[in-house]
């Protein structure tokens, strides 16, 4: 599916110069003003764009797709929002939740196609389960195709929901402690750092040498046109910030992909640890719901969750004395996710020539957080997707992996990211989280509250651009702002 | 030459003249809409008003009848509100951020969210004691954690006066008894619930009417100012043809085939609600309404207005609007049985999406006519 995962020889030697290129021209940028509203700069998504800035600005699809292609992309989007049930059940077509899960539906963490927010809190405290908000397990150790070996006992990832006669994982307990902080025109921020506590371990104690990895549900916006960008391109954007030498080194995941059947470069989730849309529907099916497909065919019980394995060997007794497929959902209705989250379309900006937000565009540039939140490509050619190919997007990211600082390191390695390592998340959208959603929480845990607070956690490689906005006067910071809300 | 060049000057002066005399203003059709809007959910109102009594009345003393009436104005009310789902899809006073409509007609509903089901006599908010029913706390646990968490609103009504429809060939068959104390656990909570859903669906009803009423400082106010509004009209109407009617309620349930995927499924009512949704777009195409009592409000028109510019474009869109009330109008009932593969009743609903997807493509050329570019036809809710 990844057309441009190993282009021919000739195609190398041309995009070098592409390469030099686009160095340069970002070095103007970085010198001049990128003040004007460019031409077409409000299509987010190219001819993909839609018009809308309400509750359902995330759940339209690509502009250009016709009458006849919707009609795959309303089942598909059928299936992402209805609840599944437990199997057996009369309405077979979603039966097999669980045994484990952490949400009912694709749309239980991503609603309306938006982003999940983590636990409400209470004097710093969590006071309800976490949903939209998962922990990935690890121990250490070489994960060969699945990049990381999962914790023995409760395998990859907590999951705080079970079917009946089944038991939920754990508990988790939040907490928030106070970070205080002051821009150099001596206005206070607060920032607040999360403490993550499981109780109530269903299947006895964690590996001592557990790693723990908390991630947000993103919105799903746009992701087949990311998924469309050209491989050189994300590898060039790495070659260009090697060259720049400023100490904003990105660097491309490495990842296996079910579906491609090969390694190939890491786009998608916090740590850029998926390569390709249908092997992350997949995943995110099995992984969350407990719905397994051709490809992802396995529960994921331990050996320690007997009540899991007996629940999983049950169902698969009832499906086939039905004579039914073993697995949960079939290839054909897959295949309409998919297509689903790779057409969700992404909104057109908002005030884009207004005179603050270009004023804000020009800070976001002199700060230099365009070097990784790259804004422009053009996509390459995606197989059966003739809608996503060869647009002019404007994601705002360079799809790489960054150390991102002590704060925010997870510790936590995935493929070939490392603890500290974060992929530069998207930023088309961000301003519409709070009409989709309801919320401003932003970074992989949602700990950031707002926009600017998401800003102040960057560290390590995106220190110096901090910096940068940190000497910014009051009216400076609220034109960045303008600009960031207008994505 | 010459001869083809009097044709094309003939129907130039034709179009010119029928231009100056029935062309409406873009004001005109704007303001006749906002009355349109109004009437249709003024209706809608009282006819809900009829339902709040039953419902007052069967809480009060249930019982078998009681059960019954309250159905018929669900039903009644429904015919309704169906038609106003015309008025969507363009961030009004329906469905703004602020909009009462994801709490008013959500669906799917995860009825064990609400009350017990088949296998789960305890669960549902009804069957926890520890959370108050109330208007608040209904709001507030609706589509929390998910979009199937749905807590209020027609369907959850629907709901507690049907119950889970088992029976293949008709309705959910709640007992009355479910809301009797000492015949079924939590009974005056689910009395409660009932109650409180109804008048909260009062609340929301109220809420949208005043937005539309003919005063000075409202919704309708701003809205009739703008002539440019003409594209929100259309885009209510692209939307619900295309992605709501035709895609999310009707392809989505010709592909399962599942009856989990009909629109009202407790009630077995889909087809009504179809039918009631393609009036609506046909209500603000033509400016008609046929109000429950009776009179027919008719003013001007976005036909008139696309014919003045394009006859052949507004033509196709009056025939496409009747083509797909009446396609709607042979889907037999059950719905749920129609969709299945091989039922008699099967090729009529596929040929009501035809119809519906046709439409669209002709309201988008119509908006084209009007100068609209980008017209939105797709947004699933």
């Amino acid at each position: 599916m990844l057309t441009a995962a190993s282009p021919p020889p000739l195609l190398r030697g041309r995009v070098r110069v592409g390469v030099l290129l686009f160095a340069l021209t970002t070095a103007t940028h970085a010198a001049g003003p990128a003040a004007h509203a460019e031409l077409g700069e409000e299509l987010s998504g190219g001819a993909t764009t839609v018009f809308d800035d309400g509750r359902n600005a995330f759940s339209y699809p690509a502009a250009n797709l016709t009458s006849d292609r919707q009609t795959d992309f309303f089942i598909g989007n059928s299936f992402f929002k209805k609840n599944w049930v437990e199997a057996p059940a009369s309405t077979r077509a979603r039966d097999g939740l669980g045994p484990h899960f952490i949400a009912r539906a694709c749309a239980g963490c991503h609603v309306l196609d938006g982003r999940g927010a983590p636990p409400k809190t209470r004097g710093g405290v969590a006071i309800e389960p976490p949903t939209g908000l998962l922990f990935r397990l690890s121990i250490p150790g070489d994960g060969g195709i699945y990049g990381v070996v999962s914790e023995p006992t409760y395998g990859g990832q907590l999951n705080n929901r079970a079917i009946q006669g089944v038991q939920p994982e754990a508990r988790v307990q939040i907490r928030y402690q106070t970070i205080a902080g002051r821009f150099a025109d001596g206005a206070r921020y607060q920032l607040r750092q999360p403490l993550y506590r499981f109780t109530d371990l269903a299947y006895g104690k964690l590996h001592p040498q557990t790693l723990i990895s908390p991630r947000v549900a993103p919105q799903v916006i746009g992701l087949g046109l990311l998924e469309a960008i050209r491989a050189d391109d994300i590898l060039a954007n790495a070659e260009r910030q090697r060259i720049a030498n400023n100490g904003i080194s990105g660097r491309p995941n490495r990842v296996w992909d079910a579906y491609a059947q090969e390694w190939v470069i890491g786009r998608f989730g916090w740590k850029a640890n998926v390569g390709s849309v249908a092997h992350q529907d997949a995943g995110a099916f099995v992984g969350d719901i407990g719905i397994t497909s051709q490809r992802f065919s396995n529960d994921g019980c331990t050996d320690a969750q007997p009540d899991c394995r007996d629940a999983v060997a049950r169902e698969a007794g009832v499906r086939r004395a039905r004579g039914e497929s073993p697995v949960d959902i079939d290839e054909r209705t897959l295949d309409k996710v998919i297509f689903y989250t790779r057409t969700l379309a992404v909104p057109a900006r908002r005030r884009w020539d207004a005179p603050e937000v270009l004023r804000g565009k020009r800070l976001f540039h002199d700060a230099g957080c365009a070097s990784c939140h790259v804004p422009q490509y053009r996509t390459g050619e995606l197989n059966g997707l003739p809608e996503l190919s060869g647009q002019t997007i404007r994601p705002y990211t360079d799809l790489l992996l960054h150390d991102m600082g002590e704060h925010l390191a997870d510790h936590r390695p995935d493929f070939a990211a490392d603890g500290r390592e974060w992929r530069t998340p998207p930023l088309w959208g961000i301003g519409l989280i709070k009409t989709v959603n309801r919320h401003t929480y932003y970074l992989h845990d949602g700990r950031a509250r707002d926009l600017m607070e998401a800003v102040l956690w960057h560290g390590g490689e995106a220190e110096a651009a901090k910096q940068r906005v940190l000497q910014l006067t009051k009216s400076e910071r609220a034109a960045l702002l303008s600009f960031l809300q207008s994505l | 030459m010459g001869k083809r060049f009097a044709v094309m000057a003939a129907t130039m002066i034709f179009s010119a003249s029928a231009a100056a005399t029935t062309a409406p203003t873009p004001k005109a059709v704007v303001e006749h809409y906002a009355v349109v809007v109004y009437a249709s959910y003024e209706d809608t109102l009282n006819a809900a008003r009829h339902l709040q009594q039953a419902v007052d009345r069967f809480v009060a003393a249930p019982s078998a009848d009681g059960l019954q009436e309250a159905r018929k104005q669900w039903l009644a009310a429904r015919e309704w509100y169906g038609q106003t789902e015309a008025f969507r899809f363009y961030g009004g006073p329906i469905d703004s951020a602020t909009g009462p409509e994801g709490r008013l007609n959500a669906w799917p509903v995860d009825e064990a969210y609400i009350d017990a089901v088949k296998d789960r006599a305890d669960s549902g908010i009804i069957n926890n004691p520890k959370i108050a029913i109330t208007k608040k706390t209904l709001m507030a646990l609706n589509e929390k954690d998910g979009e199937e968490n749905i807590s209020a609103g027609w369907h959850a009504i629907e709901f507690l006066l049907w119950g889970q429809d088992q029976d293949i060939n008709g309705p959910g068959n709640r007992p009355y008894t479910d809301f009797v104390d000492d015949k079924a656990p939590n009974a005056v909570r689910r009395r409660q619930y009932l109650k409180v859903a109804t008048d909260l669906l009062l609340d929301d009803l109220t809420q949208v009417t005043k937005a539309w009423a003919p005063t000075a400082k409202n919704y309708r106010a701003r809205f009739v100012a703008n002539p440019a509004n003409l594209g929100k009209m259309l885009t209510g109407i692209g939307v619900l043809s295309r992605g709501e009617l035709a895609g999310e309620r009707i392809e989505v349930a010709l592909d399962t085939k599942s009856q989990e995927d009909e629109h009202s499924c407790f009630s077995d009512n889909t087809h009504r609600d179809v039918v009631a949704n393609s009036r609506g777009i046909r209500n603000v195409w033509r400016g008609e309404f046929k109000r429950a009592d009776g009179s027919v409000l008719t003013g001007p028109s976005l036909r008139e207005l696309v014919a003045a510019k394009n006859k052949a474009a507004a033509e196709r869109v009056d025939s496409d609007v009747d083509a797909s009330v009446q396609a709607a109008e042979s889907i037999p009932a059950p719905f749920d049985r129609a969709i299945v593969v091989g039922s008699p009743g099967r090729p009529a609903v596929e040929q009501t999406v035809v119809a519906l997807k046709r439409q669209a493509e002709g309201l988008v050329v119509a908006a084209g006519v009007l100068g609209i570019k980008r017209l939105n036809t797709a947004v699933p809710e």
